[in-house]
């Protein structure tokens, strides 16, 4: 744990609490962004470049303009006045802390069952990953592909003109 | 001597390194090189401005700056300094933090791109093993900082503008990602210095450059088109349409902030055509063996102003196309071709060396460009435009 890491995490985390907390949507949205940098800044710390890119170019090129977009296109970015908590804030609190408690205590738990590894990870390239995915994991691969192609038609579908619309 | 004029900023990087003592090296060296690339581009630019006003005013038949030193080369001076000694205007209700983040995030994000271009032998910051990933994955974090300066400026023209500059980035990046992958599925890496390396290859004297292969002539085509668009430049220039937006998403930029935006849609022209030379016209590999004596960072350098001029020409010569045509022309032209390309690509590798894979690859690439220009054509009614709304 280097110098490094915590100042990333410093930066995740006040980017998802900035999120959170502030009352303007697109002012979150683009907090959310900085935490999405943070993460994948996390993942170039820790050498997995591949990951570290994919998480720029998805999160931060696609998702958080997808974002954006969505809030401009439907609600509009003006403050609503009462506040931006939910009256549930409370259970909602304690739902996201069992989640994590969860996901925390399972993570923990695995680390003992993987083997003990000593020295420096092996730098793995780009190209053991193209590897990996089109061979042993070429079937979850091709299940992400169908499940993203049935999202996209159906997305199609229901932006299509319906028969006798004026184009 | 021709090593040495071919290494010379790599020697001298090495030179002016060994005075320090051996712990600050690693860390000097590389400021060094980023200096270099901040220094160099923006005097680029400063070169592309003048050319660009010259160029364009002899295309219009007009002369063009001449006034500020001999044929008007002083010109991006006297720019500079009119932007810096204007006054900043930030509209009253502009979000002010936003506002002020936007072009800095935009000419940060523009400039990281450089980092990972072989700019000649040796001649590169870093050599990423996912080069190619990572100059995309900055190029798509300025779309952010483009809808970050329309939407803080609240103002409808801004955000008319940067919605339809976002919208324009999001859909010519697909093309623009499909068409490099060709090249890295014949190279068979990400790294950019290894795709050059690949093409620094001489047959009977002539390079092995991709442009030089059907599938690669294609996938330049298209990676071009794809580039004018991501960097806004015309005949993709809607979200600066100047006729019906102002300026579009910089419309509330003044001072030098309006400097920063144009300096950053410069630069992004510079590592874009970088880029294109990089993938598919042999980086900075000579186009004959018998000219390799010129130094590397020459013939880089050469392919980029290359581009640039064709940049200006295109400018210059096209009108402007509609929202519906760009994304028509997007999403049910350049897409379906790149990926037919993809498989133009896998054909070209498994077929073998020989004739067949070039008559096979080209008659591919070629039947599949008419079909489909037939068939758009087809579909497209000439005649008197209908509107939707103002109609009746």
């Amino acid at each position: 744990m280097s110098v490094v890491f915590y100042l990333l995490a410093g930066v995740t985390v006040l980017g998802g609490l900035t999120a959170v907390l502030l009352k303007n949507t697109v002012h979150c949205a683009l907090a959310l962004t900085v935490a999405f940098a943070g993460l994948a800044l996390l993942f170039l710390e820790l050498d997995a470049q591949f990951a570290g890119f994919a998480q720029i170019l998805v999160y931060i090129g696609a998702v958080a303009i997808l974002v954006v977009f969505a809030i401009l296109l439907t609600r509009g970015s003006e403050t609503p006045k009462d506040g931006v908590f939910s009256r549930t804030w409370m259970a909602g609190l304690v739902v996201a802390a069992a989640v994590f408690a969860g996901l925390g205590w399972a993570v923990i738990q695995s680390a003992q069952f993987l083997p003990h590894e000593t020295g420096a990870p092996p730098v793995v390239t780009v190209e053991q990953i193209g590897n990996a995915l089109m061979g042993r994991y070429v079937l979850p691969l091709e299940i992400v592909a169908l499940l993203l192609t049935a999202a996209l038609v159906g997305a199609v579908i229901v932006a299509m003109h319906e028969k006798g619309d004026i184009k | 001597m021709v090593t040495m004029l071919d290494q010379i900023f790599v020697l001298l990087k090495h030179w002016l390194v060994s005075f320090l003592p051996l712990g600050l090296q690693t860390p000097v060296s590389v400021l060094i090189s980023v200096v270099a690339i901040i220094g160099t581009f923006p005097a680029l630019f400063a070169l592309t401005t003048v050319l660009e006003r010259k160029g364009l005013g002899r295309i219009q038949n007009r002369i063009g700056p001449n006034r500020t030193g001999p044929f008007g080369i002083l010109q991006p001076i006297a720019d500079g300094i009119k932007s810096l000694t204007k006054e900043d205007i930030v509209p009253l209700s502009a979000d002010a933090v936003v506002h002020f983040m936007a072009p800095l995030v935009l000419v940060v994000a523009v400039f990281m791109g450089f980092a990972v271009l072989p700019m000649g032998r040796n001649m590169e910051l870093v050599d990423m093993d996912a080069g190619l990933l990572f100059f995309f994955a900055i190029g798509a974090s300025t779309e952010l900082s483009v809808f970050m300066a329309g939407w803080s400026s609240r103002n409808k023209y801004s955000l008319l503008g940067a919605m339809r500059a976002v919208a324009q980035m999001i859909s010519y990046e697909v093309p623009l990602l499909m068409s490099s992958v060709a090249v890295v599925m014949i190279t068979g890496s990400l790294s950019l210095v290894k795709i050059v390396a690949a093409q620094n290859q001489y047959t009977w004297g002539l390079p092995h450059w991709y442009i030089f292969t059907p599938w690669g002539c294609a996938g330049f085509v298209m990676f071009a088109v794809a580039a004018t668009a991501e960097t806004n430049r015309s005949p993709f220039d809607l979200p600066e349409g100047e006729s019906e937006l102002v300026a579009g998403y910089f419309t509330e930029y003044s001072g030098f902030k309006f400097a920063l935006f144009f300096l950053g849609e410069y630069l992004g022209m510079f590592s874009i055509s970088g880029l294109g030379a990089t993938l598919f016209l042999g980086g900075w590999s000579a186009p004959l063996q018998a000219l390799q004596f010129v130094p590397s960072w020459i013939w880089f350098f050469s392919k980029v102003m290359l581009s640039i001029v064709v940049l200006i020409w295109i400018r210059g010569t096209l009108p402007r196309l509609r929202q519906d045509q760009l994304m028509n022309f997007a999403w049910k032209f350049v897409l379906p071709m790149t990926l037919l390309n993809l498989v133009d690509v896998g054909l070209w590798r498994f077929l073998g060396e020989g004739w067949i894979r070039w008559v096979v690859c080209s008659v591919l690439m070629l039947g599949a460009y008419v079909l489909m220009a037939r068939a758009g054509m087809r579909q497209e009614h000439f005649g008197p435009r209908r509107y939707r709304y103002a109609d009746s």
